[in-house]
């Protein structure tokens, strides 16, 4: 069981309230991804949450029980860090069964768990290996497997594949979802990426400036943005925004259109514009197009389209897919 | 270096320095070996003459030897132990979050600036003296009879007072090493349950272990030549019982005036660093290797 609660946290570094007042709930056998940019404070919260860092104010309850004063230890959560953070003098086997060695466990018993986990992890000929004759990735698993091992409430990943190269990072990515079908166990995954927050969580955390955004399952957040923040924060390419008169005309503050909620026309449509770069990735091609008296915006169009640089374009947003916000930047909802 | 040009243009300007470094050693090591075979004593300058291996035989045979190598481990291996385990201690705790904390650290390393004779003054009449001394005093204070360390603990004394001076260096390499340690690691070890002793045992120790080969490497390097806090505190004395093996060479040479024989003792002494540091490097520089 691993259901965790957050009610009011803050935690401040001198005056400078690094998280104001932060309140959760995060079911058991969840899938949770902070993100947020850099500086949010999503890995404070992560951090909170496993006890190495003292909340200011407020409560931390795992499974129920009071857990704001506890030692990292005794909170039954495992951690992988982003650097690994494995021990260089241990082999494989000796990392992993690090945890279990300390709770005072058997050495055959020890032994049993280690290669257990380094088997789902596809670690088993490396178990006498040190960490630096290992690659990224396999390090990254050893991460892993020191944390499968206790069987823990929740595992708390901070940013773990930020240091592995584009290709692996997918790999990794679908690995750690793979994982948590097979455990089932609770997990909560910072990162600042977005395309990992959409493809892995059961529900996203949008931190900014230590705030909690919102909080949704994924296509909630890109559907239904509670403000600009998420609006924009959510989604690849980033969201377009319009002020002034022409969002005056759908009457807010601010109107956002999506990339790839435009029509791109040679002919006609309802903003005119020149087309800067454009940035063709064989499935789409996505241009940069200044729009006369509105600014540099981004649509997707399909693959094959061939326009150019210097070339004059028409967009036409989808009237259905316009996202409003007032002048405070939350969304309004269509009446 | 790359291509065969350069590497013997390298040779000719290296020659020089490697030629004098060369020329340095070996003329004092070639004249050292040749009076160690003479017969050479500056009252006697007359009995002059080649006597083979006597000036050995007699200086591996006096008593006074097997004691100076006595006390020369004791010596060193006295000094590693109260400055690797002090050493480590100190590192820990200087390594806190303390207020002060650049202050306390000068503290901590300013005996290793004292020049060893002004230490040894320092450690003979202010603080070990029976009747001026620090320690007197403060036995004084409990009723107790003062201790005169350098009389009754001639080996000690000079074991503590040499501590004292290689302490400094010992914290300032381990603290160093110490703050290299990664801090996931420490947080890591951390969340896995590793109480402070574990985490001492399991991540620390380990962490440090190529700094303390460094730190016993070093100090054992100056430790075997240690004179000066000798020759300013016990003389020695009483006896022999605080004569380490370069003392024993200076004793030959210039109180009994015997140069053959303080010769012959200072091949020993070479030859037997040379040992120590064979032993040593094969049994700690394995840690070394990366």
């Amino acid at each position: 069981m691993g259901s965790i609660q957050l009610q009011h946290v803050n935690k401040s570094f001198g005056a400078h309230a690094v998280i104001p007042d932060a309140s959760l709930t995060i079911e058991d056998g969840e899938f949770v991804v902070f993100v947020g940019p850099s500086g949010c404070g999503k890995s404070t919260l992560l951090r909170l949450i496993a006890g190495l860092e003292d909340t200011t104010s407020g409560e931390i309850l795992l499974d129920g029980r009071d857990m704001t004063a506890a030692p990292p230890a005794k909170r039954e959560l495992a951690m992988v860090f982003q650097s690994y953070a494995l021990y260089p003098h241990m082999t494989v086997a000796q990392n992993i069964g690090f945890p279990l060695k300390m709770a005072g466990m058997d050495k055959a018993a020890i032994d049993a768990k280690v290669k257990e986990a380094a088997a789902t992890l596809n670690l088993s000929s490396y178990l006498d290996r040190r960490p630096r004759n290992l690659s990224g990735g396999q390090r990254q698993r050893v991460a892993i497997g020191r944390a499968i091992v206790r069987q823990p409430k929740a595992f708390l990943f901070d940013e773990p594949l930020s240091n592995l190269d584009a290709a692996l990072r997918v790999n990794m990515r679908l690995e750690i979802s793979e994982l948590h079908q097979q455990l089932k166990t609770t997990m909560i995954y910072v990162t600042h990426d977005q395309v990992e927050a959409m493809t892995m969580a059961d529900r996203i955390v949008v931190l900014n400036a230590g705030n909690i955004e919102q909080f949704g399952t994924p296509m909630e957040l890109y559907r239904t943005p509670a403000n600009r923040f998420v609006a924009g924060f959510i989604g690849s390419p980033k969201m377009n925004f319009v002020d002034g008169a022409e969002a005056a005309k759908h009457g807010a503050a601010a109107i956002g259109v999506r990339p790839e909620h435009m029509q791109v026309s040679t002919s006609a449509g309802a903003w005119k514009g020149t087309v800067g770069v454009a940035e063709h990735l064989g499935s789409d091609t996505f241009l940069h197009v200044n729009v006369d008296g509105l600014g540099l915006m981004t649509v997707r169009t399909e693959g094959e389209k061939q326009l150019h640089h210097g070339d004059t374009v028409w967009l036409t947003p989808d009237p259905a897919r316009i996202y409003r916000f007032d002048k405070d930047g939350r969304s309004l909802r269509a009446n | 270096m790359a291509t065969r040009q350069t590497r013997t243009l390298a040779r000719f300007m290296m020659a020089p320095s490697v030629i004098i470094l060369f020329v340095w050693m070996i003329v004092p090591l070639v004249l050292t070996l040749w009076y160690s075979f003479q017969r050479y004593n500056l009252q006697h300058p007359d009995r002059a003459g080649f006597v083979w291996f006597r000036n050995y035989y007699f200086f591996l045979t006096d008593p006074a030897f097997v004691q100076a190598i006595g006390n020369t481990l004791i010596l060193v291996v006295g000094v590693l132990l109260i400055t690797v385990i002090g050493g480590v201690l100190l590192a820990l705790l200087l390594d806190q979050p303390i207020w002060g904390q650049g202050i306390v650290r000068l503290l901590v390393i300013a005996p290793f600036f004292v020049m060893p004779t002004v230490s040894a003054l320092v450690w003979k009449n202010m603080l070990m003296h029976p009747q001026y001394g620090i320690f007197a005093w403060l036995a004084q204070l409990f009723g107790q009879r003062p201790i005169p360390w350098l009389q009754d603990f001639p080996l000690f004394s000079v074991t503590l007072i040499t501590a004292w001076e290689w302490l400094p260096f010992a914290t300032l390499i381990l603290l160093t090493a110490l703050q290299s340690l990664d801090e996931d690691q420490k947080e890591a070890s951390e969340m896995d349950g590793a109480n402070f002793v574990n985490r001492f045992i399991y991540i620390i120790l380990p962490h440090l272990a190529r700094a303390i080969t460094v730190v016993i490497l070093i100090e054992t390097i100056f430790l075997l030549g240690i004179f000066a806090e000798i020759y300013v505190t016990t003389q020695g004395g009483p006896g022999y019982a605080s004569t380490n093996l370069p003392f024993l060479v200076y004793v030959q040479a210039l109180l009994n005036f015997d140069v053959g024989g303080a010769s012959a003792g200072g091949v020993i002494a070479v030859i037997l660093a040379n040992i120590v540091a064979i032993f040593l490097i094969r049994i700690v520089g394995k840690n070394l290797d990366a």
